[in-house]
């Protein structure tokens, strides 16, 4: 018989699944946890804040793909960690959070750090459990892993009271580990129905969500593109899908895509819709979005068939092993005219052209990506900045993004960034971040620091919430409120206190040399680099618009 | 008299088989509020071999009930979800119960 106490069995269980490392922050009710995590072979990274810890899970499971797991104790390390948790729901992000809870006899008692964290994750996990008996354990972690990593993935929530983890149990065997369900294609009289359409479409646009990244069928979805001749769209959540620069990319689609993405949208017949959900932010007023366009919508997901556009042909089914089949079956394609159209409607609404100079953020951040070239992870927090790296940055590959798409949640980037760093050291990683952003998970420094992490950390500081001014300056009359930050932060002395090695572009001027010399040190590196406040992410979809209605800024101008 | 004449046709009823733990009740019915769908009778009861539960929905019959179901579907403790017609006894029983109440 195996012997070992709740705690021990969990961390057993862990290392098990393949877990080598977590983060999270220890207190009363999972000291067990921590006593049985100390004396295993898993490297702890302690967090400053419970939200980071889940970040840092966060940034480990987007980079690899699999399962990541945070830890927690009751009450306030619980609901820390709750954002996180939802930013991993609204993404599909595998994490398994691990929270203590107050003993079971205690539970209900509003007991000294006591939250209901069972009930407040429910609306934000894929899954989650109170574990009540020791014996239980056994099943709940491997299942755990299980719910996170199939199908659709995302967060699986445990909590686990401290005399569970303190009881003792004697069993006979270790349970297998928990691994995703196989996974099945959709039907083929409904794939060919898909041939069909995509034969006779005229017009049609790829477009591409999250879940290709999710399926790992990013290849089979560029090879459907290129066999069958199909402008290809992505979402936030989608890009590196195609590389920088794909003859038939047409970037990111919605509210800040560009013009001619748009415009072609609104001019298709067929959209071919493969792990998108048609989130408002790429769809703008639905009713008008793609509006004389078929729909091939395939998901792993079925409650997102037909939820927010009606589907002809419904695909339901693993993207890979479907796109695989239809790989099989479909004939290569020429489509002259709709290539021709596109390209007319890109001479007709050209993207801006950035220069060589680092003056305007959006050269800066190009120039970056330059710099830290294909191999590079990189991460954003939220906000003006996180739309222009997405809108300019030189993708090369899927997993090199990290970004908060469905949750928007500032305080993301950082944290994300560390667990990047973690789970792939021999990647260089850049975290772009705002002066609203960075405040929000700032304490992190201090983590990265203490793991000695390669992050170079890209701070744009316009003292503001950029976003929000913006939608002041154009949708509430230009009344800036509350959107102005009026004390200067001297960000960089704050980084170097963190232990942060600093460039300060307010010192410097924008000198290419000393911002490349900058990226290529080892180690933490904060670069600050201040920004005109005026600039604006354009084009935009006012908030409730269409997306064929977008504002350039030269209208704005006009006013 | 008869009960069933007073259950509006836009009605159905949804007849769910779940896991048995304290959770489950929140699982399902967080669902409906957080996707703002009405539930309008709501009827619980283990099953013989107390690892399952029966819940019976009475529900607004309207476009939004598919994406609720594939939503409740998606529930891990939830196994089957079987639609019925509004006219289904169990909700037309009990209300001849609160009748003669």
């Amino acid at each position: 018989m195996i012997r070992r106490t709740g705690a021990e069995l969990t961390i057993e269980l862990l290392q098990r699944q393949g877990i080598s490392q977590l983060a999270g922050i220890p207190g009363g009710a999972n000291l067990p946890l921590y006593d049985a995590l100390s004396r295993s072979a898993i490297r702890h990274v302690l967090a400053r804040h419970e939200q980071g810890a889940g970040f840092i899970a966060q940034g480990m499971a987007r980079t690899t793909g699999s399962p990541a797991v945070c830890f927690a104790t009751s009450g306030p390390g619980a609901t820390n960690v709750l954002t996180a948790l939802a930013d991993a729901y609204l993404d599909s992000i595998p994490v398994i959070c691990i929270t203590g809870q107050v003993p079971l006899p205690m539970i209900g008692t509003d007991a000294f750090q006591e939250v209901d964290i069972y009930g407040m994750s429910l609306p934000v996990t894929k899954h989650n459990f109170l574990v009540r008996r020791i014996e239980d354990l056994l099943e709940v972690i491997p299942e755990a892993f299980r719910i996170a990593a199939s199908g659709r993935p995302g967060p699986v929530l445990i909590d686990i009271p401290k005399d569970v983890q303190q009881a003792t149990l004697e069993f006979a065997s270790w349970p297998e580990p928990g691994t995703a369900d196989p996974v099945q294609s959709a039907p083929q009289d409904v794939l060919e129905r898909a041939h069909g359409l995509l034969a006779s479409a005229q017009r049609p646009i790829l477009y591409l969500g999250g879940g290709v990244i999710h399926a790992g069928a990013s290849e089979m979805a560029r090879q459907l593109a290129e066999r069958c001749d199909l402008p290809t769209v992505m979402t936030l959540m989608a890009l590196g899908v195609l590389p920088d620069g794909h003859p038939l990319s047409l970037g990111m689609l919605g509210m800040h895509g560009a013009a001619a993405t748009n415009h072609a949208l609104h001019r298709s017949d067929l959209l071919i819709a493969l792990g998108a959900r048609f989130d408002d932010r790429a769809t703008g007023r639905l009713g008008e979005f793609c509006p004389d366009a078929q729909v091939i919508h395939l998901d792993i997901d079925a409650s997102e068939i037909h939820k927010l556009r009606r589907a002809d042909v419904p695909l339901r089914g693993d993207l890979g092993a479907t796109l695989e089949k239809l790989l099989g079956q479909v004939r290569p394609q020429r489509r002259e005219s709709w290539r021709e159209e596109i390209a007319s409607l890109r001479h007709r609404y050209p993207e801006p052209l950035w220069g060589a100079s680092l003056e305007r953020p959006q050269d800066l951040i190009r120039r970056v990506g330059q710099e830290m070239g294909p191999d590079a992870v990189v991460v954003t927090d939220v906000g003006q900045h996180q739309m222009w790296t997405a809108q300019v940055y030189p993708f090369s590959r899927p997993r090199q993004w990290l970004t908060s798409g469905g949750l928007g949640t500032m305080g993301f980037g950082l944290p994300a960034a560390i667990g990047a760093a973690l789970a792939e050291p021999q990647r260089p990683v850049v975290c772009f971040s705002g002066d609203g952003s960075i405040l929000m998970n700032i304490q992190e420094l201090a983590t990265a620091t203490e793991c000695k992490l390669n992050i170079k950390l890209v701070l744009l500081n316009n003292q503001a919430l950029g976003l929000v001014r913006q939608q002041q300056d154009l949708f509430y009359a230009g009344n800036r409120f509350a959107s102005g930050f009026d004390g200067e932060v001297r960000f960089c002395d704050i980084a170097r206190g963190f232990g942060w090695s600093t460039l300060d572009l307010a010192e410097t001027g924008s000198d290419p040399h000393r911002l490349a010399e900058a990226l290529a040190k080892p180690g933490p590196q904060f670069i600050h680099v201040p920004i005109n406040g005026e600039e604006r992410v354009y084009p935009m979809v006012p908030p409730g618009g269409a997306n064929h209605q977008m504002l350039t800024g030269e209208e704005h101008e006009c006013e | 008299m008869n009960a069933n004449n007073r259950i509006p046709d836009h009605q159905a009823v949804l007849e769910l088989t779940v896991n048995n733990h304290p959770g489950v009740m929140s699982h399902v019915c967080g669902l409906f509020s957080r996707r703002a769908f009405n539930v309008d009778g709501i009827l619980c009861m283990p099953m013989t071999d107390r690892a399952h539960s029966r819940i019976w929905l009475r529900v607004q019959e309207n476009e939004r009930l598919n994406q609720v179901v594939s939503q409740l579907q998606k529930l891990h403790d939830v196994h089957q979800v079987v639609r019925h017609s509004p006219e289904h006894e169990v909700f037309s029983r009990l209300a001849l119960f609160f009748e003669n109440a």
